[in-house]
Order: structure tokens, then C-alpha cells, then sequence
């Protein structure tokens, strides 16, 4: 439980810290609210040479109404997120599973861009960027960069940042016709064995899958059917389409893929499809 | 008034509550050597070769031993009985056993150095086949210890009748055991490995001076720790301090000594300087002693009005790769096979095996749940079968309040019991025919969340062992009284509940009784605390001990005022003997220990128990299942306690709480799972599903307190009831919700995917 030792930097700016990423390139890495970084240095399944610790940077929490669509600093902790009045109006979704990452103490510590960054298939934030359509805003030694949500999540715990960018900003419509969280879980700390998210917005209906696969996903034939007017309980039934889940202590991948369909029939009825 | 039976606050919480204890992580220990071990990634290899040459010029590192460098003898099987040849080396010999089995030693100036070090202890491994499914282990070509030639370590009852502990005639199973059935049930019953973890993981200190050794573990049995250490290092037990300073809980795990914590000082002298070891949460995951993990084939046989007529149950029990004393748990299980049935016919046979897993030891209440389990759980089969309320069953079966004392089949004696009342109790309290009623209405609308009702009446066996346990009170110069005791409290609550019973005998208020524990210079004989013994034990020897200071004390009075002892009475609120009808007339305690010169105001007791007693409840559970999830919500645990008369509730209460939790945890949460290869997948607490409060509803406990006639307290043990009858009631209330789809039974962890399959199952036999 005693990580191997390691470089620590604390730039007192986002510039400072991309130049600090720009010195050391992919021996660094960041370190926001740490819940996913420190545990697996503690258990030396990560050894980075150099730890740029950006948790301090205020200027990258924020969340703000953008007029069409929410702006949210990376570094916005999840309880914060939880409770931001802007947020809870504007973007329920994203308030609500906020709410309900891991336990109090991670929510405390944990960051939204931290989350987003380690696109790890079970956590909860890049689910429902995922389906409301959000977009990721990086900045890197030649300057910003929007990536669409989609096209963010490239592997396991792979994403499409280089090692040279620092996630800044989370952007996502402000959509309040309905949404839903479905999160299955044994104990409520519990990264979901699977969950579904719903998010209705602009009359388009956004569904994305927790823990079904290498990276979050888009239950495309899902959203598909509802698109061409297929009922709910119709298009809940396609929810495992193309899904090759992992099998753990918690869950075989058939046991996943039921779980997909019944979870998605559940968060479209609780969205008021 | 008496203050025993009132609800007092725990004296030692505050400290806990606020800075915190001193546990052996936290004492000062200036110049100690830090040792990390370095553990086996597999399950059974052979050691080719180990490099230690980078590790040793490591910055910091003191010294690197392995297994050759050890000069003690290999430690002999922890079972009784066991299979001599499966012998535990201090560090591995050209074999490892389990994934973490201990291969080498790193001791370093820092535990930071020490873990960097260990990384760079090179390891040879050749794999070797693998023993992991104990049912397997019994006739298998591969052996976990090659020199035994064989993995079972005893069979039970062939190889206790042939050493005398059990009559010939026990050899064989009874013939006609199910004549007179109508009905025989039969199932096959995993009750899991599941791990302790305790709040503190394991932790060891040494010191020597000359040849004096102070030794501070993290034990539930310091004196049995110096035994251990003196006789390891060949010195006497007054050469050998051991001290359990604060200690986080143990539930049965920290009772043994483990090699981990008796090389310490083998370390410490070889290098002439103190040393400490603190193992990790994952250390802790992978090798403090396992608990349960036994198979069970249950047949259970009855009439068709409910009568239960004859049970057998054979029992597979996984010892894991070195037995110690969970090879011996079936023997438990026997002695409460029948539970609080009067079942006349019965046949029990256990084989313990080897394995390559860790080892498995006692864990809350070691043995018995395992046998709560199984009974409770067939007679719910058998009530299904037979189409009976499983609360009548239980009711038509248990023994009557008037067969006390009551010797089971077995040939355990119950002291007494009032079994029905409890099955009465926890119905009303739970609203039982309501509840029947909702879960009706639930089935007749077929919708996904279904209720299950599960019922649970137990009868557990505390204070097993025989033998006695110390306790001493001394009254000071300046009127506190001073307590020492055997007992080994981590989380018990010892050192209120003892000075509540001084308190009730002095009249010195609770707050000037100091309790010593823990110390083997400061207590000079003990047992410890396991197996729920310690107020029928020790609390007993406190309380008597008491009694006797009083009278001492009496006879004092009398002298100095010049009157006959039977004259002499206590007056508990001035804390002074006076004469009877003079008070004017009197001593106080101050004046007393100060007169009781070179002799002073104390008494040592050894108290020793006629025997074990009997604890028994009923609980019940209601479970909400989501049939289309597998996902089960634990809606309310309904538990009636009986552990005769109780000292302080409230410590009882605690008691019951964190058992039902950790009850309902191994029902519906925990499980250590090895993957067929012998690697542990749930060796962190991410993946190992520990319950949190978030799963449990708020318990709804009730006491009723029938005293035992085996001591003079009245007192039983109430430390694992929770966890005897919580689990049963668990897993019988999901089972139950699923009965209407057509499931028989769910193994443990009643987890969404057990549940789900089980369900899936039922639909295809539709």
C-alpha cells in the first residue's frame, strides 16, 4: 500500500501545468482528486515518474450557464456538481448521477474531468456525457480542442487526450425533458455492475450503457428504434445489441446483456417514455 | 439498587471515538527494523531458485532471509488430530502452497524501503497442479503436501474413534436412519469462505533485552501468545512479555499465532535490534485465516404432519494449505447439528482437506453457524416439501422447556432454554400474519419485486472449552479499585461491563475501577476472548473475586471496629462498612485499604465454569427480491436474543447489531472466491463486497433473559448469536421469495446473479 516513489509538481496555473505535462510527456500524469490514480499507485499497478497536481487549480471549477448548453470545469468535485443549482436546473441528468458516485468521501475528493479523463467503462460521469451528447474541451501545448463525447472514449481507460493535454471543460446541453439513472449495484458504494442512462434532449432520446464493454457506449439500436418510433419496452429489447461485456465476480456477460435490457426498459419508463 | 442489567455507556468509547487507541502500529519503538514478506503470486509451485542479491543492496535494507535461513523447527498442524506431515515451514521450502504463502523475509531502516526492497526478490517459480474445490481434494492424484500422501487431513468419525474420542458404534451410520419418513429432503449446501476483516490487520513488535522478549501483537490471547513465543525461542515464560495493547477486532482470526507475527522476534534477535511488522489490507485479504467454507450434503426426514424424525449431514471442510483450527470446525458443527430440535436420529461425517488456499481459522462463531445453516435451511426445504408454514414446523419440533438440561443426539447437554417463546416473539414483534398476507398479495400480482419471509431459530454453544480464566480485584489506598483479567477485550466492552460488576459489589462508582488487560506482566494468568466466553469466564472470576474483597474487607471493618463480622454492613452509596443500625460507626474503603497494611484489600479468583452454555433466538427477515435483477433489499431484520441474564444491554445490543450484520453480510454479500487456478479474485475490499450500513435496514432487536444455572451470574455469551441467527434468516427469506417461481434454494452470497440463474433455472424445468 506504499506507492513506488515519484516526482511531485504543483503548477500554480493551467498553463504551468501543460507546460509541466509538455517537460515530462507520458512519465507524468495528473493527479486531480485521486480516487483513481492513488489507489492503483498504492497497489503499484501504476508508477508514474511524475505527479503534476492540478487538485488546487480553482480556476478549472466552475459550473456556468453557457446560453445553449452548461460549461463545467474539470476539476468540479462530484458532490459540487450534485448540488450546483445551475446544474440541478439545467442539467438534472449530470447533478443526479453525480450523486451518486461511490460514497460521500469520493464525491468529496472526486472530479468530474478526473472521472471523464480515466474513461473507466464503470464509472458514471461518461455515461451520461455520453448520451446527453456532450463535448470535452482539452488544452495542449498548441492550444484548445473540442472533442465530441463520442468520440472521446477510444479504449479501456483510453481515452482521446494526449499526453500532452489537460481536460479543462465539460460541456453539455441543457436538457430537461426527462432523464433517468438506472444504476445496479450490490452495495451503494459500488461502481455499477451495469447501469443505463437515459437523457431526452431536444426531442432526441440519448441512452448509454455503464460497464457493458471496453469503454462507455451508446445503445445506438436503442436510440435507433426509439428515433423511428418504436415503443420503449420495444427498444429496451435491443439494448444488448453489439454488446461483448465483461464477465467478473459480480456478473457474466449474458448475465450483462439481461441486465442492459432490463435496466434500460426501466430508466426509458422512469424518463416518461 | 444494582447497576447491573442497566444500560451504561461504554467508559473506553470516548478514547475511541476521539484520539483514537494505541495499536501496535502506533507505539513508539525507537531503532525498530521494518519487515515486509514477500508472498507467492501462485497457488502451488515448486521454488527454483530465489535471488535476494539486489534486494540485500537495496538503500535501507538490513538484511533478507528465506526460508533456509530459518533455524526453527516447522510449525505442526493447529487441528488436533490432524495429519502430522502437513507441516507449516516459518518461510517457504522449495514449495509454495497458496497465493500468498510467505517466501521470503525483507527487513529494511524503513517500511518504505522494506516494501521498494521486496520487488526486487526474485522468485524461480515451476508451476505445479493445483487442489482448489475441496470436494475435488478428497480422492485427487495432486497433493498440497507431497509428504502426506494424501490431502485429507482427518475424517470424522473414523479417525476419532480410532484415537478414543468418539465410541466405536459412532463409526457407522445408524441403520434404518430414515425408516418412519415420509418425506426425506436432500441438498447440497455451500456455506462460503468468507474473510474476517477486521478494522486493525495484523501487526507484531519485538524487543529484546538480554534474554527477556516483549512481544506486542494484535491477539485476542496474549498468555497463549507467550506460551507460544516460549516455547518457539526456547526460553521460560517469565523471559517473555506479550502485550494486546488496543486491538481492532479479531472475530476468531487473531486468536492463533501466525508465522508472520513469531518471526518477528526471531528477526529481531537475529539482528539484535527491535523489529515491527504491519501488514497490508491486501496482506490481510489474502492471509489472515478465512472462515466457514464447508460443503454440506444435508438429508432431512419427517412425517408429513410435520414431525422431523432423522437428519444427516456430511460436511467437506476446506482447511486451505496448512490445517489449523478451521480443519477442526466440523466438530462444532456436530455438537450443534441438531440445533434446537428434538431430532432423535442422526448421522454426521466430515472430511477436512487440504487445499491451496489460504488457511482457514475460527471465525464468528466457528462451526456453529455453519450448522444453524444448514438445519434451519433444510427445515425450511423440508416445511416447503411438505407444504407446512415453516414457522410450524419450527414450532412442532422444538425441544420443550421442560427437557432441560437437554442432551442431543450428538451428546451436547443444553442447560436450558425457552426456544418457542423467542419463535412466539419475533412472529408478533414482526407482525408475521401481515406480512404473509402482503407477500401473498405480491404474488397474486406477479409483479417483478416479490417479498420473502425467513425465519431463523438457533441454539449456539459459548464458552466450549473447558477450563478457567483469571480475574483479580484490589482495593487501592485512595478507594479505586483496581481490576485484572484474562479476558482479551478488541471491541467487547470488557472494561466496562468488569467494572460494572465491581461497582455492583464495592459501591466504588464505575468510573474508579480501572480494568488491566492484555499484559502478561500485569495479568498473570489468562485465556483470552474468543467464543463468546468472557463474562461467564472471566467476568464470573471478576465478580467472585469481588466477593471476596468485600468479605476481606468485612472482617477488616469488624476488627478495627471492634464488632462481629456478621454485624458488618456495606453501605454501597457512602462507600463505607458500618455497624448494622450504628452508622455513625464506620470505615470507608480508603480507611480500610490503608489499614489492610502489607496484605492490602484483593483477591485473585480462577474461575472455571461447569460447563459450556446454551445462548437461543429467533429472527426473522423480510427481503424485497427483484426477480428480473436477481437485486435483493434486505427490508427489515427482526431479531429475539436470549443470552440469559444480562449485565449491560446496551454492550448486548451492540453485540447483536454487529452481529445480524455481519450474519446478513456473509448471507447476501461476502465470499472469497478463488479462480480455478488458485488466484484469489476478491482480495481487496473493492471487490470483496463487505456489507456497509447502506444495505441494512435498522435492526428491531429484543432481549429475553433466561438465566443459566451454570454460573452465578446467570450469564451467557451474546458475541456471535447475531451471526448464527441473522444468516439463516437471510438466505431462507430470499429463498422464500422465490419459492412461488418454483426455486428451491439459493446458495450464499444470495447474490443478483445466483438468484437470477436460479430463477432462469426454475423457468426451464417449467
Amino acid at each position: 500500500m506504499i506507492p513506488a516513489s515519484f516526482d511531485y509538481v504543483r503548477p500554480g496555473s493551467l498553463d504551468e501545468a501543460v507546460s509541466a505535462l509538455a517537460e515530462h510527456g507520458d512519465e507524468a500524469k495528473l493527479l486531480a482528486g485521486g480516487h483513481s490514480l492513488l489507489p492503483l499507485m498504492k497497489l503499484r499497478l501504476a508508477t508514474p515518474s511524475v505527479l503534476v497536481d492540478i487538485g488546487r487549480l480553482g480556476e478549472l471549477s466552475y459550473v456556468n450557464d453557457a446560453g445553449d448548453h452548461l460549461a463545467i470545469g474539470a476539476l468540479t468535485r462530484h458532490h459540487d456538481l450534485h448540488h450546483d443549482p445551475v446544474a440541478m436546473h439545467h442539467a438534472p441528468l449530470l447533478s443526479f448521477v453525480a450523486g451518486r458516485i461511490g460514497d460521500p468521501q469520493v464525491r468529496h475528493r472526486g472530479t468530474i474531468g478526473g472521472s471523464i479523463a480515466h474513461a473507466d467503462p464503470a464509472s458514471d460521469l461518461p455515461a451520461a456525457v455520453l448520451a446527453l451528447g456532450g463535448t470535452l474541451v482539452a488544452r495542449g501545448p498548441g492550444g484548445d480542442r473540442e472533442i465530441p463525447a463520442d468520440r472521446f472514449f477510444q479504449g479501456f481507460l483510453e481515452s482521446a487526450l494526449t499526453p500532452e493535454e489537460v481536460l479543462t471543460e465539460i460541456r453539455v446541453p441543457k436538457a430537461t425533458a426527462g432523464h433517468a439513472y438506472q444504476k445496479f449495484v450490490r452495495r451503494a458504494q459500488d461502481w455499477a455492475i451495469v447501469g443505463s442512462v437515459v437523457a431526452r434532449v431536444d426531442g432526441r432520446v440519448g441512452v448509454a450503457l455503464v460497464n457493458v464493454g471496453p469503454t462507455p457506449v451508446r445503445a445506438d439500436a436503442v436510440e435507433t428504434a426509439l428515433a423511428g418510433g418504436a415503443s420503449a419496452a420495444e427498444a429496451a429489447e435491443l439494448a444488448a445489441e453489439g454488446l461483448e461485456p465483461p464477465a467478473d465476480n459480480n456478473a457474466t456477460p449474458e448475465f450483462r446483456r439481461h441486465l442492459a435490457r432490463v435496466l434500460t426498459a426501466r430508466a426509458l419508463a422512469e424518463a416518461g417514455l | 439498587m444494582s447497576i447491573l442489567g442497566n444500560r451504561v455507556l461504554r467508559k473506553e468509547d470516548p478514547k475511541f471515538l476521539t484520539t483514537g487507541g494505541t495499536y501496535v502500529d502506533d507505539l513508539p519503538l525507537e531503532g525498530a527494523a521494518h519487515v515486509v514478506y514477500v508472498r507467492s503470486p501462485m497457488a502451488h509451485a515448486r521454488i527454483r531458485s530465489i535471488d535476494t542479491s539486489e534486494a540485500v543492496s537495496a538503500p535501507g535494507v538490513v538484511a533478507v532471509y528465506t526460508g533456509d535461513d530459518v533455524d526453527l523447527e516447522p510449525m505442526p498442524p493447529g487441528a488436533p488430530f490432524a495429519n502430522p506431515a502437513m507441516v507449516r515451514p516459518w518461510l517457504a521450502k522449495g514449495v509454495v502452497r497458496f497465493v500468498g504463502d510467505m517466501v521470503a523475509a525483507v527487513v529494511a531502516e524503513t517500511r518504505e524501503q522494506a516494501v521498494d526492497a521486496s520487488e526486487l526478490v526474485f522468485v524461480d517459480y515451476e508451476p505445479l497442479a493445483v487442489v482448489i474445490d475441496p470436494e475435488a481434494a478428497v480422492d485427487n492424484e495432486t497433493f498440497v503436501h507431497e509428504e502426506a500422501g494424501t490431502n485429507v487431513v482427518f475424517r470424522i468419525p473414523e479417525d476419532f474413534v480410532s484415537v478414543g474420542m468418539a465410541p466405536p458404534e459412532a463409526a457407522t451410520e445408524p441403520p434404518g436412519l430414515f425408516e418412519g419418513c415420509d418425506v426425506v429432503v436432500r441438498q447440497r449446501i455451500v456455506n462460503q469462505r468468507v474473510a474476517p476483516c477486521p478494522l486493525e490487520v495484523r501487526a507484531a513488535a519485538s524487543l529484546w533485552e538480554g534474554d527477556h522478549l516483549t512481544h506486542w501483537t494484535t491477539t485476542q490471547a496474549p498468555h497463549a501468545v507467550r506460551g507460544s513465543l516460549a516455547q518457539t525461542f526456547g526460553v521460560g515464560e517469565e523471559q517473555v512479555r506479550a502485550i494486546a495493547p488496543d486491538v481492532g477486532g479479531g472475530f476468531g482470526a487473531k486468536i492463533g499465532g501466525y508465522p508472520e507475527e513469531l518471526l518477528v522476534p526471531w528477526i529481531a534477535r537475529r539482528l539484535d535490534r527491535p523489529a515491527r511488522w504491519v501488514e497490508t489490507r491486501s496482506e490481510s485479504m489474502l492471509s489472515l485465516g478465512h472462515g466457514r467454507a464447508q460443503i454440506q450434503h444435508a438429508e432431512l426426514g419427517g412425517t408429513r404432519d410435520g414431525r422431523l424424525i432423522a437428519y444427516k449431514l456430511g460436511v467437506i471442510q476446506d482447511s486451505g494449505a496448512y490445517p489449523g483450527f478451521g480443519a477442526f470446525l466440523p466438530t462444532m458443527t456436530q455438537m450443534m447439528l441438531t440445533g434446537v430440535y428434538d431430532i432423535t436420529k442422526v448421522f454426521f461425517t466430515d472430511i477436512s482437506v487440504a487445499t491451496n488456499t489460504n488457511p482457514t481459522v475460527a471465525y464468528r462463531g466457528a462451526g456453529r453457524p455453519e450448522a444453524t445453516a444448514a438445519i434451519e435451511r433444510m427445515v425450511d426445504i423440508f416445511a416447503a416439501e411438505i407444504g407446512m408454514d415453516p414457522a410450524e414446523v419450527r414450532r412442532k419440533n422444538m425441544v420443550g422447556n421442560d427437557r432441560f438440561p437437554f442432551t442431543t443426539p450428538t451428546g451436547t447437554t443444553y442447560d436450558v432454554g425457552n426456544y418457542e417463546a423467542t419463535l412466539d416473539r419475533v412472529l408478533e414483534a414482526a407482525g408475521y400474519a401481515e406480512l404473509r398476507a402482503e407477500q401473498r398479495r405480491r404474488r397474486g400480482a406477479g409483479g417483478p419485486k416479490q417479498l420473502g419471509i425467513g425465519l431463523s431459530s438457533y441454539v449456539e454453544i459459548t464458552n466450549g472449552i473447558p477450563g478457567s480464566e483469571f480475574g483479580s480485584v484490589e482495593v487501592l489506598a485512595d478507594g479505586r479499585a483496581r481490576v485484572r483479567t484474562g479476558t482479551s477485550p478488541h471491541g467487547q466492552g470488557h472494561v466496562t461491563a468488569w467494572s460494572q460488576l465491581v461497582a455492583d459489589q464495592l459501591g466504588i462508582a464505575i468510573e474508579d475501577v480501572e480494568v488491566l488487560h492484555g499484559d502478561t506482566d500485569l495479568v498473570p494468568r489468562g485465556v483470552g476472548t474468543f467464543g463468546s466466553k468472557s463474562l461467564q469466564s472471566g467476568g464470573v472470576a471478576v465478580f467472585q473475586a469481588a466477593e471476596q474483597v468485600v468479605d476481606k474487607a468485612r472482617k477488616l471493618a469488624a476488627d478495627l471496629l471492634e464488632a462481629n463480622p456478621n454485624d458488618i454492613e456495606l453501605d454501597k452509596t457512602n462507600r463505607r462498612f458500618h455497624v448494622a443500625g450504628t452508622p455513625s460507626a464506620s470505615k470507608t474503603w480508603v480507611e480500610l485499604a490503608q489499614a489492610s497494611g502489607d496484605e492490602g484489600l484483593s483477591a485473585e479468583v480462577d474461575f472455571a465454569a461447569p460447563g459450556p452454555t446454551f445462548p437461543f433466538g429467533s429472527h426473522l427477515v423480510v427481503a424485497e427480491v427483484d426477480t428480473e435483477t436477481g437485486g435483493v433489499v434486505l427490508e427489515r431484520i427482526v431479531a429475539v436474543d436470549d443470552a440469559g441474564r444480562l449485565i449491560n444491554p446496551l454492550i448486548a445490543e451492540g453485540q447483536v447489531h454487529g452481529g445480524l450484520a455481519q450474519g446478513a453480510a456473509q448471507a447476501l454479500m461476502e465470499e472469497m472466491c478463488y479462480d480455478d487456478q488458485g488466484n484469489p479474485v476478491t482480495a481487496n475490499l473493492a471487490d470483496y463486497e463487505f456489507v456497509s450500513a447502506a444495505e441494512l435496514p435498522s435492526f428491531e432487536t429484543y432481549s429475553m433473559e433466561t438465566p443459566t444455572p451454570i454460573n452465578p451470574l446467570g450469564a451467557k455469551g451474546i458475541g456471535e448469536s447475531g451471526t448464527i441467527g441473522s444468516t439463516p434468516a437471510v438466505q431462507n427469506a430470499v429463498c422464500d421469495a422465490l419459492l412461488a417461481l418454483g426455486v428451491r434454494h439459493v446458495d450464499m452470497p444470495t447474490s443478483p446473479i445466483r438468484v437470477w440463474r436460479a430463477i432462469e433455472a426454475a423457468k426451464g424445468k417449467k
